[in-house]
């Protein structure tokens, strides 16, 4: 592996790691509403989170271009107000890929919370718990090796992303020719199957190990043995 | 130390009532399944609302639905000893017994008192049926209740297990001096625990 091909891991590694660690609240927090509240337009939010499950990421990444833009809303708003730019950077990458991620965490752990026995939480209360404790001595815990599982999961499928990623911030290398766009980019290059192939092992790799781990802690939810 | 219970629900096709009112020792409610046993002690606990009627304990209005007064159940300070135990699993005994218990509670006293010292440091799933109930009922003491609430405490135990488990009842009801409200559908249950009987039809 060379120095720039290493550059690539650590890069697909900074970026998919501030996309889960940026959508991991947003992302429980929606679970959350879904999985207990009940408000009017909930099945629209609920269709709107799993939009980038369904729409062509390349559509994705279209809407983010317009919204980051310096004239759209949200860039126009980060350039007069920060002075800075996501276009052709790698937080423009991890936003891509925390917004392609979060449809799977939110669904994972909406499972989990929902696999929270209520019964338990009422007990609580009538220990005299606020709803506070509760959240934070029951709820929370019980559904924690959820969320763990859906954080990984999340993880795996930002290090993954790509048409949304390319369309919205391009692929500049250093910044976002992460693992997905390096291996693409070595296609296009007579004599860079060599550089295909070890990305790419790299990419299984790193998705395996993640599945395997979202699928232990989901287990470990299963099984009711929680230590924390 | 006295309560005084006027209640009524509509829940399905069933009208579910209830007048009585009690003081010390142990009142059981008796009844057949699908009285509305437990809809009561989930009415008096708080986590089901009545649709009329009042419920006051020591002289406190916990519930009056005239007076649009309905206190939240984690201030009704009911020791609530639920059917299934409900112990939370990824707590200790330990953690579990003191998880309402205010500043400086006897987690020694009560625990002797139950027959659950030994147990302070297991997990939940690791205890049997009897050994469950007698943590919950040491929960449920812990919280520094001002009445406790039983609901079927000895059903689907075998007989050394019913017998542990009544006998910690008794010394509740005797040594602890609180009121109890036990909901049983066993007769016999009924009249060795219960200081005054009252059936629900």
């Amino acid at each position: 592996m060379s120095a720039e091909e290493w550059g690539i891991v650590l890069l697909s590694l900074k970026v998919g790691g501030a996309a889960m660690a940026a959508t991991l609240p947003l992302a429980f927090a929606l679970a959350w509403l879904l999985a207990r509240r009940r408000f009017p337009g909930k099945l629209l939010v609920d269709a709107v989170i799993h939009l980038p499950l369904v729409v062509p990421p390349v559509v994705t990444g279209w809407v983010l271009l317009l919204l980051f833009a310096p004239a759209g809303p949200i860039g126009g708003v980060l350039e007069r107000w920060f002075g800075v730019s996501v276009l052709f950077r790698w937080s423009g990458a991890a936003i891509a890929a925390g917004v392609m991620a979060l449809p799977l965490m939110v669904r994972a752990m909406r499972l989990s919370i929902e696999a929270v026995d209520r019964r338990l939480e009422q007990a609580a209360e009538t220990l005299g718990a606020s709803p506070w404790r509760v959240f934070a001595t029951v709820t929370l815990p019980l559904a924690f090796p959820g969320v763990l599982a859906a954080a990984v999961l999340g993880f795996a499928r930002s290090i993954g992303e790509f048409g949304a990623t390319i369309t919205f911030v391009s692929n500049v290398p250093g910044e976002t020719r992460t693992l997905p766009l390096a291996i693409y980019s070595a296609l296009q290059v007579p004599g860079g199957e060599g550089a295909v192939w070890r990305l790419a092992a790299i990419s299984v790799g790193l998705s395996l190990a993640a599945l395997v781990a979202s699928e232990w802690l989901a287990r470990r939810m299963g099984r009711g043995t929680h230590v924390l | 130390m006295s309560f005084e219970i006027d209640i009524a629900r509509r829940i399905g096709e069933r009208d579910i009532t209830l007048s009585l009112s009690g003081g010390e020792g142990a009142t059981v409610l008796v009844g057949r399944s699908g009285a509305g046993k437990t809809s009561v002690l989930n009415m008096i606990a708080g986590l089901l609302t009545p649709d009329r009627g009042r419920i006051v304990v020591a002289g406190e209005t916990l519930f009056d639905a005239a007076a649009g007064i309905d206190v939240a159940p984690r201030r009704r300070r009911v020791g609530y000893v639920f059917q299934e135990a409900r112990l939370f699993s990824h707590r200790r005994v330990r953690a579990n017994l003191l998880y309402g218990a205010p500043e400086g509670a006897d987690l020694d006293a009560t625990a002797a008192m139950l027959g659950i010292a030994p147990l302070l440091d297991r997990w939940p799933r690791t205890l049997s049926g009897g050994e469950a109930r007698r943590v919950a009922i040491g929960r449920a003491l812990l919280s520094d209740p001002r009445f406790l609430l039983l609901d079927e405490p000895l059903s689907s135990l075998d007989r050394p297990r019913r017998e542990d488990v009544m006998r910690a009842i008794e010394r509740v009801r005797d040594e602890a001096g609180l009121p109890i409200l036990m909901v049983t559908h066993d007769p016999e249950e009924a009249a060795r625990i219960g200081t005054r009987i009252v059936e629900m039809r």
